[in-house]
C-alpha cells in the first residue's frame, strides 16, 4: 500500500511556513512533504495549526512567510482560485456545495462545458456524461442529475471527491472526513480514497481518529502548538504518536485540586426532546466539577443548551437550590444563577464590537443601572475588578472584545457570568481555540471557582481535559446519559468504550 | 513555547492604527460636509446666510427625524423600507381628524404619532411573531398597505387648510433670537430635531435597551444567551421608527399646512441614504447619532447647495447616489482594515 518514493516524487513541498494572529503566533516555522500517490496524515491536538495549514496552502489564510512548492516549482497561492487553478482541492469540514443544484453542476462548478461555437451556453450532456464517468470510476452509485440537498452527509462528501477528481487534482485535502459518517460510510470513503492515490494524487487527510491513521495512511506529520514536531510511517504505534503530538507531561497541565463537595446546586430530572435528548437526569453538587463527555452529535451541547434555556425542552424538570425553576428563556436560568460559556464565544458569547466592559454587564444590567440608564463608571469600575481578579490580559475595559485572544474572551464571558452571580456554570469545550499557555489559566479558574463553592458543567470533547478536570464523568450518546463514571472508574478506556456504545456501565 | 504564559493579547501596534483609521472616518463625514459648505459659500454669496440656513434646516428636518428611526433599525442588522408610506398615511390621518373630525391639532397630532408606532409594531411583529425571512420583506409589505390605505381614505385627494395650533406651531412657526438687525429666526422644527438627537443619543449611549440594541445587532444570539429579550428589542426598533415616521408626518403637515396621500415618496432611500453616509453598517451592531445628523446635513446641503448653483434636479439626483457609493465604499475600506488583523 505504502508506496516508496524518492525525492524526485515530492509533489507538494511546504516550508518555512509561519502564520500570526493578533495575539497569537499560530504556525511558526512549519514544513510539510507529500509525495505523489501517498495519503499523508496530518496530526495535532486542536489548536495545532493544521486546519490554519491547510488554509494557506488552499488559499483562504496568507501566509506571513514561508514557501511552497509543486512538483519541484515555487508557486504563489493568494486566493482559492489559485490553489484550484494549481490542482489543489481542499475539502472542509463544512462544504462549499450548492444544495440547491445538482450533482453534475457542483461537480463542475466554475468550469461548466460549453458548446462549441456557443459562448456561454453549457454543453449539459457532456456535463452529465463526465459526471458519471467520474462517479463510475470512484464507484459511487449516484446519479449526476440527483439535486445535492437530497443526498446524506457521506455522499456530499463524495461529490466533493468527484469535483477534486474531475478538476484533476494533484493534492486533495480533507479535513476531518470521518467526523460525521458511519462505519460503513467511512469503509467507503477510504476505498475512495484509495481511489484517488491510485490516481497518483497525493492526499493530505486530517483526522482526530487516531485507530484510523494505519488503516488509511502512509505518511504521519506531527504539529503541535503551531510548530512541526516529526515525520514518521503510518505505521508507527499509537501510544508513540500520542506522545509526539502532546509533547509533555499531561498531569502538570491540570490543576486539579480536591474540594469536598457541598450542598446539591443543580439537579435536572427526565429532560426529553424529540431527536435530541432522551430522559437525561443528572445533578451536581457545589464545590465539583461535572464532565460530560461524547461523540460529536451525542447531544452534549443540547444538553446544556436546553438547561439554560437555549434550546426548547419538550419535558423535563430542573432544580437549583432544591426548588423547582422553569426554564423557557435564558434570563430564566440566568435568574436562577445559571450561567453559559458556550462553545463559540464568537459567535454565541461576546459581541465583538462592544467593549470588554459593555460584555461584562450584559447579563446583570441592573447591578449598574438606574431606570434604566446605565452607571458608565459603574460599568467600568466593576470591569477593572474582574481584569484584576481574572487576570484579564488588556489595556483598557473600554477596548472592543473583538481584540483579545481566544484565552482573554473567554475569561471576559465568565466575568459576565460572575458579574450576574452564577454558581452554576456551564462550560462548553472550555479551552477550544485557545493557546496552551492560557488554558491552563482557564483551568486554574475553574479550580479557583470550584474552591469557592460554585458547581462546574464541563463539556468537553478532549478527553484528557475531562480526565484531567472532572470529579465525575457523564458520558452521553445518542441523546442519552449512558454511563456515569467516578474516581477511580474515569478512565480512556471506558469513556470511549460507553461513548461508542460498546458497553453499557450502569449509574454507580 | 508551550510553558510560555499566553501572549499579551492586545498588540498595541495594530490596535492604535486601526482607532485612527475609526476616528479618520468618523471625521471623514464630518470633513466632508466642512468642505461641502466651504465650497458652496465660495461658490455663492446667498448661500451662506440665515435665510438659506434656516432653509436648508426646514428641508432637511423631515429627514433627519426619519434617519434617526432607521438608523435604530439599521443597528439591529434590520431595515424599515415602510417609513415614506407610514408618513404619508400618519400624516393623512392628521389632516382628517383636524378637517374632518374638526378636532383640536394636538389631538390630530397624537393621532399620528400613534399610526405610526402601531404600524411600527406591526412590522416588528411580522418580524419576531410571523418570522418573515427578512425585514426587507415584512416591511415591503408595510409599504405598500400604508400608501395603498392612505390612498383609499383620501380617494387620492389632498386635504389643506388645517388652520392653526400645535402642528402649525412645530411645522412653520419660527422663533426670533436677538433684535434689531442681528436678530435669526430659529424654525421651531429644528428645536424638535436637536431634542429629538440629543435624546436618541442619550437613550443609544445610556440606557440599558439602547446598548441592548447594538448587542442585538451585533451579535443576536451571544445576547439571546446573555438574557437580552431579543424579540422585545426588534419590535421596539421598528415601534420607534414607526413613531419617527409619525413625528416626520406631523412637521410636513405644519410646513405644508396639509396631509396628501403621495407625502414621502422614497423618502425611506434617504433615511438610509443618511445613515449609511453617517458609517452606520448595514451588517448591525456599528453606527451613531452623530454620524447620522451627518449623514443626513451632507443630504441636505448637498440639495440646497447644487440648488443654488441651479444644478438641473435630475443631476442633483446622480450626484447624491454618488455621494452613497462613495460613503459605503469608505465603510467596505475600514471593515477590510479591521479584518486584516
Amino acid at each position: 500500500m505504502t508506496t516508496t518514493a524518492g525525492p524526485a516524487d515530492v509533489l507538494l513541498r511546504m516550508s518555512g511556513i509561519t502564520k500570526r494572529f493578533p495575539g497569537v503566533v499560530a504556525l511558526d516555522d512549519v514544513r510539510l512533504e507529500v509525495r505523489a500517490g501517498e495519503v499523508h496524515v496530518l496530526l495535532g491536538e486542536n489548536g495545532a495549526g493544521k486546519s490554519t495549514l491547510m488554509k494557506i496552502l488552499g488559499g483562504a489564510y496568507h501566509a506571513d512567510a514561508g514557501m511552497i512548492e509543486l512538483k519541484g516549482r515555487e508557486v504563489k497561492i493568494t486566493s482559492p482560485r489559485d490553489a484550484l487553478d494549481l490542482g489543489i482541492a481542499v475539502i472542509y469540514q463544512e462544504f462549499n456545495l450548492v444544495a440547491q443544484l445538482s450533482v453534475m453542476e457542483n461537480v463542475f462548478m466554475g468550469r461548466e462545458p460549453r458548446i462549441p461555437g456557443r459562448p456561454g451556453v453549457i454543453d449539459w450532456a457532456r456535463m452529465r456524461r463526465e459526471t458519471a464517468a467520474i462517479l463510475k470510476e470512484l464507484d459511487l452509485p449516484i446519479d449526476p442529475a440527483r439535486q445535492v440537498g437530497k443526498l446524506g452527509v457521506a455522499q456530499q462528501q463524495m461529490v466533493e471527491i468527484a469535483r477534486s477528481v474531475s478538476a484533476s487534482a494533484d493534492v486533495v485535502v480533507m479535513d476531518e472526513p470521518t467526523s460525521a459518517l458511519t462505519d460503513h460510510e467511512i469503509i467507503q470513503l477510504f476505498r475512495v480514497v484509495k481511489q484517488l492515490q491510485a490516481r497518483g494524487a497525493g492526499v493530505i487527510y486530517i483526522s482526530h481518529r487516531l485507530e484510523e491513521v494505519p488503516q488509511v495512511g502512509s505518511t504521519v506529520t506531527v504539529l503541535r502548538d503551531g510548530r512541526y514536531v516529526d515525520t514518521v510511517p503510518a505505521s508507527t504505534p499509537i501510544p508513540d504518536l500520542i506522545r509526539l503530538m502532546v509533547g509533555r507531561d499531561l498531569t502538570k497541565q491540570y490543576p486539579k485540586e480536591l474540594v469536598e463537595p457541598g450542598a446539591e446546586v443543580l439537579r435536572v430530572e427526565h429532560l426529553e426532546r424529540r431527536g435530541v435528548l432522551r430522559d437525561a437526569s443528572f445533578s451536581v453538587r457545589a464545590g465539583e466539577i461535572l464532565g460530560i463527555a461524547g461523540l460529536v452529535g451525542a447531544g452534549r451541547t443540547e444538553l446544556v443548551r436546553a438547561i439554560f434555556g437555549a434550546d426548547h425542552l419538550d419535558s423535563g424538570r430542573i432544580f437549583v437550590d432544591g426548588k423547582q425553576v422553569a426554564v423557557h428563556h435564558p434570563v430564566d436560568a440566568i435568574r436562577a444563577g445559571i450561567g453559559l460559556l458556550p462553545e463559540d464565544r464568537k459567535t454565541q458569547g461576546l459581541v465583538l464590537l462592544l467593549s470588554i466592559a459593555e460584555n461584562i454587564s450584559m447579563a446583570s444590567p441592573g447591578d449598574v443601572s438606574r431606570r434604566g440608564f446605565l452607571d458608565m463608571r459603574k460599568v467600568a469600575a466593576r470591569a477593572r475588578g474582574f481584569v484584576e481578579s481574572l487576570r484579564i490580559r488588556t489595556p483598557s475595559v473600554h477596548r472592543l472584545a473583538r481584540s483579545l485572544s481566544g484565552g482573554t474572551q473567554q475569561k471576559v464571558v465568565l466575568a459576565k457570568w460572575l458579574a450576574s452571580r452564577s454558581r452554576v456554570l456551564i462550560f462548553d469545550e472550555p479551552t477550544r481555540g485557545i493557546d496552551v499557555g492560557a488554558k491552563v489559566e482557564v483551568y486554574q479558574l475553574m479550580t479557583t471557582l470550584v474552591q469557592q463553592g460554585a458547581a462546574i458543567v464541563m463539556v468537553s470533547s478532549e478527553l484528557p481535559e475531562v480526565l484531567g478536570m472532572s470529579d465525575r464523568v457523564l458520558v452521553m450518546r445518542g441523546g442519552s446519559i449512558v454511563a456515569e463514571l467516578a474516581g477511580d472508574e474515569i478512565n480512556q478506556e471506558r469513556i470511549l468504550a460507553a461513548a461508542m456504545g460498546q458497553e453499557h456501565v450502569v449509574a454507580a | 513555547m508551550s510553558s510560555q504564559p499566553e501572549p499579551v493579547a492586545v498588540a498595541p501596534g495594530p490596535e492604535e492604527r486601526r482607532n485612527w483609521t475609526e476616528i479618520a472616518f468618523q471625521l471623514g463625514a464630518l470633513l466632508g460636509l466642512i468642505l461641502l459648505v466651504a465650497i458652496f459659500a465660495l461658490s455663492s454669496p446667498s448661500f451662506l446666510t440665515t435665510g438659506n440656513l434656516a432653509g436648508i434646516a426646514r428641508q432637511t428636518s423631515v429627514n433627519a427625524l426619519l434617519a434617526l428611526g432607521m438608523l435604530v433599525v439599521i443597528l439591529t442588522g434590520g431595515i424599515d423600507l415602510s417609513v415614506g408610506a407610514v408618513l404619508a398615511l400618519a400624516m393623512v390621518v392628521l389632516a382628517m381628524v383636524i378637517t374632518k373630525a374638526g378636532l383640536d391639532q394636538s389631538i390630530g397630532m397624537v393621532a399620528a404619532l400613534a399610526v405610526g408606532a402601531a404600524l411600527g409594531v406591526g412590522n416588528g411583529l411580522l418580524l419576531t411573531r410571523l418570522h418573515l425571512p427578512h425585514p426587507f420583506i415584512s416591511t415591503l409589505g408595510m409599504m405598500n398597505i400604508a400608501r395603498g390605505a392612505a390612498l383609499v381614505i383620501t380617494g387620492g385627494a389632498s386635504i389643506s387648510a388645517l388652520g392653526g395650533g400645535i402642528v402649525k406651531f412645530i411645522g412653520n412657526d419660527e422663533i426670533l433670537l436677538g433684535s434689531g438687525d442681528g436678530a435669526v429666526s430659529i424654525p421651531i422644527m429644528l428645536f424638535v430635531v436637536v431634542l429629538a438627537y440629543v435624546a436618541f443619543y442619550f437613550f443609544l449611549n445610556r440606557t440599558v435597551v439602547g446598548r441592548h440594541i447594538y448587542a442585538t445587532g451585533g451579535n443576536p444570539e451571544a445576547a439571546r444567551l446573555s438574557g437580552v429579550p431579543v424579540d422585545r428589542i426588534l419590535v421596539l426598533v421598528y415601534t420607534i421608527s414607526g413613531l419617527m415616521a409619525g413625528l416626520a408626518a406631523v412637521v410636513l403637515a405644519g410646513r405644508t399646512d396639509s396631509g396628501y396621500p403621495n407625502a414621502g415618496l422614497g423618502f425611506e432611500l434617504d433615511a438610509i441614504s443618511a445613515c449609511i453616509i453617517g458609517g452606520t453598517s448595514f451588517f448591525g451592531g456599528v453606527g451613531t447619532v452623530s454620524g447620522t445628523l451627518i449623514g443626513a446635513l451632507i443630504m441636505g446641503v448637498l440639495r440646497n447647495g447644487l440648488n443654488i448653483m441651479s444644478v438641473d434636479t435630475n443631476w442633483q439626483t446622480v450626484v447624491i447616489g454618488s455621494v452613497i457609493i462613495a460613503a459605503v465604499y469608505v465603510d467596505v475600506l475600514r471593515r477590510r482594515a479591521g479584518q486584516s488583523r
